[in-house]
């Protein structure tokens, strides 16, 4: 490292203290601030992957037939678009980066509770991201089932199926082992003082989630282990020849893909809470009902996966019971929404980015929240399962809701990671670029999808054109937005504005630590008087 | 200032628990052999169950210690249990009302 | 509440969160198998006579023995703790030896009974399967899928103890520091626990 740059580094996490230099200092380190980095830099990369991807999606989809791709090819991308975003990118997303570098510090701790896990969950992240990867290029040719690999589909077609279940069950392995280390971090770390009633929402939040993804992943790792069993032995659960049922695959993976989704927004979630106290700098309205709404959402959301399966043939008891408790568990969602509104109320509002990118989320999570009660409603649903209009369901809620979070995270502890500013015009323009893109990007496809186009289609009726076009130009814009952000955040990352340690003027324990924080986290570990969020 | 490292405290399990716990165990398995050799229909596979319950509770509990845990680990395992029986009689109630 | 020790990030340890810990792996184990259990609890109640028919191939003799093996080898692992934690060394690494010599003899059962069924041309995929019901083949597919796991995770479970037992020999595991046997203990109870379920149910259907 160049001289300068190891003077602003000194007693910080980021110089190099150990018997490694370079990268391997890094790749070597327990350290949960770095492991947090990684894992940001990691799922960043497989973010760009997975969006060039859609880009070429959107191509493809710009005219009816042939375009760009043969239709196998096209079953290739929406399959390794949705492996890479789902499994590499919003399931580890919040937890695996702003969990690690945060949790132990908003709770007054050193570390996790197990860091050589930590690192060893990273290796495996990194190992089934090789693989998923590694499945695209292999003899049989990439994966052309979707990302939920249904049977019998998948236990018949000749595409690498094993290799990318495989992957998905290692990276699943992965989160379950940050779970468990999260939970045994939150019950055994937090700082003297610091009462489950006194710790900040973020890491209430990954409590939460950490339990879904302890007891959820199991449930997709044996399932994918049953398709690998079909595969390769005949085994016969899925197939109707030999008396399987391939609706229970389509209950197995739900059982846990449906918490899952609750695993990517409830982090989001956690970070909106940190955020919009800070920018209005009022505490936060209704915190114990926003804490024990996470759990709520962690826990109903085990229960209510058959939304997924309406159209596949269950009995009408349980038709009615899923949908009912679809709507059960939209009610904690919709309490957080109300709580962050009544923060803002009479609060002293400053509209740098995150708060912005904050805003932009209950926008666009509201109108995906609102679009998951037609889906979870029985008769509506029929109309639309399986069109755009999913598609653009679940693009709002993950993309709109837990990426733009993810967005507004990075640049509410940008200057925590790094000691140094980012350009807040240019994040500005950035984040409405995106916000329009967003919109023009995917909220044709709502209209299209009630008129019937399918989902996962890759030839279409010409009068969905126009609505195809607009789509593809929204996603471009989007791009334009994202390139812009990550050009302002890796050149500020080396050479923007020394930052003081607490720029937003936030209560939370991280801001109360140098900027970037020591090794350790802390001189001395506090000890907690009060409630969070007091702002005087 | 308590050092979490175990003090000599610690409860221990007495050898002849242990012991006892397995002759339990041992006659709890012949009793489902005997109840699942006479034709019971539903009932059959229902006892067998209630009989494999009592046994796993009794190696949770004095084998794997639970009886002399902490609150917060016997209610995390009472919830994982809670949470697999709720899977299997949600599932159920597709299968059943086909 | 739990307070945390001041001491170093190197020197910190806790028995406690490492128990924690174990406990929640376990959870995770339960859940595993739990899919396996999900799958036989639909499929027995939808063929429930042909289950019984295709169990009929199974010794119950052989289940009942692995049973009970099972069940002595998980009191001897809890004796080993009660051994170690009372500081009788030797008596510890000489239950764990009993505990690991019954895992073994479980394998050398199991290596038995499916080799009595590869013989019989029974497993999944094979040419008499397909001649089979519905029912038979996917009481023997599950048959396999669970015995299968399950004797995976057996022979996990020899190999912890195995390292177990080499760290208490090394002096690294006492009576002053035996969490790592607690979680090992741990782990081969929920095995015995997960068959004390899979024996009825694979091999005691009416």
């Amino acid at each position: 490292m160049r001289a300068e740059v190891q003077e602003f580094y000194r007693g910080t996490y980021l110089e190099n203290t150990g018997r490694y230099r370079g990268i391997w200092a890094w790749l070597t380190s327990t350290d949960h601030k770095r492991i947090g980095l990684m894992y940001l830099y990691a799922i960043a990369a497989f973010f760009i992957v997975g969006v060039i991807i859609g880009l070429l999606m959107r191509i493809e989809l710009i005219s009816p037939g042939k375009t760009i791709v043969e239709p196998q090819t096209y079953n290739g991308f929406f399959t390794v678009h949705g492996i890479i975003m789902i499994f590499m990118v919003v399931i580890p997303g919040l937890s695996a980066t702003f969990g690690n570098f945060c949790l132990p510090i908003m709770i007054g701790a050193r570390d996790v509770a197990f860091p050589r896990l930590n690192l060893f969950s990273f290796y495996l992240f990194l190992f089934g991201s090789f693989l998923a990867i590694l499945s695209q290029f292999l003899r049989h040719g990439p994966p052309d089932t979707g990302w939920s690999f249904y049977a019998p589909y998948s236990t018949t077609t000749g595409t690498n199926v094993i290799m990318a279940t495989t992957a998905a069950f290692i990276l699943g392995f992965s989160s379950i082992l940050t779970g468990l280390n999260f939970i045994v971090t939150v019950h055994r770390m937090r700082a003297p003082g610091m009462t489950f009633f006194r710790m900040p929402l973020f890491p209430w939040a990954l409590y939460a989630t950490a339990w879904i993804q302890l007891l959820a992943t199991p449930v997709v790792g044996i399932t994918l282990l049953m398709i690998i069993a079909e595969r390769l032995f005949n085994i016969g659960f899925f197939n109707p020849e030999l008396g399987g049922d391939p609706v229970l695959y389509q209950h197995l993976f739900w059982i846990y893909s449906h918490p899952a989704v609750y695993i990517m927004i409830l982090p989001a979630m956690g970070v909106i809470t940190e955020i919009i106290p800070t920018f209005c700098q009022r505490k936060v309205y209704g915190y114990k009902a926003i804490a024990l709404s996470s759990v709520a959402i962690a826990a109903v959301g085990y229960l209510v996966w058959g939304h997924h399966m309406y159209t596949s043939g269950m009995s009408g008891k349980s038709l009615w019971l899923f949908s009912f408790l679809t709507f059960v568990v939209a009610v904690p969602s919709a309490i957080k929404v109300f709580n962050w509104l009544a923060t803002m109320y009479k609060g002293s509002i400053d509209m740098k980015p995150p708060f912005l990118f904050a805003l932009f989320f209950i926008f666009l999570f509201t109108i995906g929240g609102l679009t998951g009660l037609v889906l979870g409603a029985l008769a509506t649903n029929i109309q639309v399962h399986d069109t755009s209009f999913v598609v653009a369901h679940f693009h709002y809620i993950i993309f709109g809701g837990m990426g733009f979070a993810a967005f507004a995270a990075v640049h509410y502890w940008f200057p925590k990671m790094y000691g140094r500013m980012y350009n807040i015009k240019q994040a500005t323009i950035a984040s409405i670029i995106m916000f329009i893109g967003f919109n023009l990007l995917y909220f044709p496809q709502f209209i299209i999808g009630i008129e019937g186009m399918p989902r996962r289609y890759y030839d279409y009726f010409p009068e969905f054109q126009p609505a195809q076009i607009i789509s593809t130009i929204g996603g471009f814009v989007l791009t334009a937005g994202l390139i812009l952000m990550f050009y302002n955040l890796i050149r500020s990352a080396r050479k923007g504005e020394k930052a003081p340690a607490n720029p937003w003027n936030g209560t939370t324990l991280e801001w109360q630590i140098p900027s970037p924080p020591p090794l350790e986290n802390f001189e001395e570990i506090p000890h907690i008087e009060e409630k969070p969020y007091s702002f005087k | 200032m308590t050092d979490n490292h175990h003090s000599a405290s610690a409860h221990i399990t007495p050898y002849l628990t242990l012991a006892t716990v397995l002759v339990v165990l041992l006659a709890l398995t012949f009793v489902t052999i005997e109840i699942t050799s006479f034709d019971l229909k539903a009932w059959n596979v229902t006892l067998a169950l209630l009989v494999a319950c009592v046994k796993g509770y009794l190696v949770l509990s004095y084998f794997m210690h639970l009886k002399y845990e902490n609150l917060l680990i016997k209610i995390l395992v009472g919830m994982v249990i809670v949470l697999f029986a709720l899977i299997i009689i949600i599932t159920y109630i597709d299968y059943l009302f086909r | 509440m739990e307070h945390q020790a001041k001491a170093h990030l190197l020197e910190h340890r806790d028995d406690e969160a490492s128990k924690l810990g174990m406990w929640l792996f376990i959870f995770t184990e339960i859940l595993l198998f739990g899919g396996l259990f999900l799958v036989y609890a639909v499929y027995r109640a939808m063929y429930h006579t042909q289950f019984h028919e295709a169990s009929l191939e199974l010794n119950v003799i052989f289940g009942a023995v692995n049973t009970i093996v099972l069940l002595v080898s998980s009191m001897a692992v809890a004796m080993a703790l009660t051994a170690l934690q009372e500081n009788k060394v030797k008596l510890s690494r000489q239950l764990i030896w009993l505990t690991i010599l019954c895992a073994f003899i479980f394998l050398v059962n199991k290596y038995f009974e499916w080799g009595g069924k590869f013989e019989h041309d029974i497993y999944p995929g094979s040419e008499l399967l397909k001649k089979l019901e519905h029912g038979h083949i996917l009481y023997f597919g599950l048959y396999f899928a669970m015995t299968g796991l399950h004797a995976l995770h057996v022979t996990v479970g020899m190999i912890i103890l195995i390292v177990v037992e080499r760290r208490i020999k090394a002096g690294k595991v006492h009576a002053g520091k035996f969490v790592f046997l607690e979680n090992a203990a741990l782990y081969w109870h929920l095995v015995d626990l997960i068959w004390i379920f899979l024996f009825p149910l694979l091999y005691l259907i009416t």
